[in-house]
């Protein structure tokens, strides 16, 4: 009897490959970017869209990174697995894409701010800092 | 145990910071949180305040008449990290496919559970419950309506997950042998919340212990129960095929240009414009496809009785040809063409759910 690895498998190419198809859901996402940059410019309000939340057809998340793409800007933060924060070719519109230990996107966010949020320094972290360097630099006191 | 009652009696922004977690990385994980529960980014501050001082809830769940879909929709989902830091902030004290005790022992855990945390646990049943006969479904010789009432007794609150628990699912379907109810026509004293689909999305289940854990209260429900922010808007509305169906362009056959093209799968039989759930936005598998965007249309799983709504590949609005076939059917059954066709127009859905039969050993034998 013949064995299954001794069949040949055979690939054919299709005659009529899949066509392109565009949602266009992109293009509202990059409006609602438009006027978010705008109250950022006139009014300093910032804005959080969560791309999580859009109902994308297959390409249309693509279509919207390749529109928005990379600017100047690339930020790498290891917290509870990586995210990765860039400044897209707009700027004043950051990308922010979170993954967890194993290395799965939990969160997909544009942000439009001067700098995103998350990049600055938090007071909780920097007292803990103060604490820590207080130690490193004066041990004896720090022990009394 | 005393170190245990300890850690549990912590915050989680505590016991983040214990295991070393920054500001930085607690952000993240509420910027994940609030996506995850479905509310707006504005919201992360709120969440962040919130969660700082969560204390770990208890957590009891029964599973009843039901085939443990939902539980392997909850601990197979493919991102894991989120839940599983959920899971880090709850204590799961009674599951009884999950966890290692069985029999007596596991009762004991049910009940230490209920003891200790009286008036604040959570309970979570996935199944239907059925009131035929209690010995349809036992566990250690407890019948699932007397474990149900004496369980949720000392709760703060029920989810019932997946359609089962929610409004009775397959084991109600007609002609309902087991005289299965929804958790909800049992429990009236206290706030039930239905996390339906069969199964329910994963994120969407950890989403409403997540909102508990955030906030200490249940989320904002629908006629039905079930938690606006994922259940308040309809498939059909969040569908990126929408504007195929808005221009009148529809797949007609599985295989035709229609459906290459990505075209509305409404004559196919979508319930989309009938069925409430996240899929168009959670999506499923990582976010990977959802039946709709895998070329299949909805099966209406998150609304009650949907195996009874008629055949899954008949359109909510039956065009002619489909009247024509089913109107013969049902003459077949000895109803006259005409009234059938207004019938099938005025209410499909007990049409359908009256055209079941039932099948005995009997029968199956004398057709073998």
């Amino acid at each position: 009897m013949q064995k299954l690895r001794d069949i040949v498998v055979r690939v054919k190419e299709r005659d009529d490959p899949d066509p392109v198809i565009n949602h266009s859901n992109a293009l509202p996402i990059m409006h609602e970017v438009l006027h978010a940059l705008k109250r950022l410019h006139e009014m300093g309000e910032t804005t959080t869209i969560d791309l999580r939340s859009i109902p994308f057809g297959p390409g249309d998340e693509e279509a919207l990174l390749r529109q928005l793409g990379c600017g100047e800007i690339s930020i790498e933060l290891q917290s509870l697995g990586k995210s990765t924060i860039c400044e897209t070719l707009y700027p004043g519109v950051w990308l922010i894409d979170h993954y967890n230990a194993e290395g799965e996107r939990i969160a997909l966010n544009i942000e439009i701010n001067r700098v995103p949020e998350i990049v600055q320094s938090q007071p909780e972290d920097i007292s803990d800092a103060i604490i820590r360097l207080n130690g490193q630099l004066n041990p004896v006191n720090f022990a009394c | 145990m005393a170190e245990e009652l300890k850690r549990i009696g912590k915050t989680l922004g505590e016991r983040l910071r214990e295991r070393g977690v920054s500001r930085r990385g607690f952000l993240k994980f509420c910027s994940a949180t609030a996506s995850m529960m479905a509310l707006p980014p504005a919201m992360v501050p709120a969440i962040a305040a919130s969660l700082e001082k969560a204390k770990r809830p208890s957590v009891i769940w029964l599973s009843f008449q039901e085939c443990t879909g939902c539980t392997e929709s909850l601990t197979r989902s493919h991102s894991p990290s989120v839940e599983n830091l959920i899971f880090d902030h709850i204590s799961l004290d009674y599951h009884h496919t999950l966890q290692v005790a069985s029999g007596a022992a596991a009762e004991a855990a049910r009940e230490a559970a209920m003891h200790e945390n009286e008036g604040k646990y959570i309970v979570v049943v996935d199944g239907s419950i059925p009131l035929g006969n209690p010995g349809y479904s036992v566990i250690a010789g407890i019948s699932n309506l007397q474990m149900l009432e004496e369980t949720v007794a000392g709760a703060a609150a029920v989810v019932a997950v997946g359609t089962c628990a929610a409004f009775g699912g397959l084991p109600q379907a007609s002609p309902n042998p087991t005289g299965a109810v929804s958790v909800s026509d049992i429990v009236k004293d206290k706030p039930v919340v239905n996390v339906s689909g069969c199964p329910p999305i994963p994120t969407v289940i950890t989403g409403v212990l997540a909102h508990f854990l955030t906030f200490g209260s249940l989320p904002e429900l629908d006629s039905l129960g079930r938690p606006m922010v994922f259940f308040g808007k309809s498939i059909h509305d969040r569908c990126y095929r929408r504007p195929f169906y808005d221009k009148g362009l529809f797949a007609e056959t599985f295989d035709d240009e229609g459906a290459r093209k990505g075209w509305c799968l409404y004559r196919l039989g979508c319930k989309g414009p009938m069925t409430y759930n996240a899929c168009a936005t959670t999506k499923w598998n990582q976010g990977t496809s959802w039946p709709v965007e895998s070329g299949h249309g909805c099966l209406g799983c998150s609304e009650p009785n949907f195996w009874d709504a008629g055949g899954f590949y008949n359109a909510l609005s039956i065009p002619d040809s489909d009247i024509t076939r089913q109107a013969a059917y049902v003459l077949g059954a000895g109803v006259a063409l005409g009234a059938a066709a207004g019938a099938i127009n005025r209410n499909k859905q007990s049409k359908a759910a009256s055209a079941h039969e039932t099948v005995t050993i009997d029968d199956l034998d004398k057709k073998s």
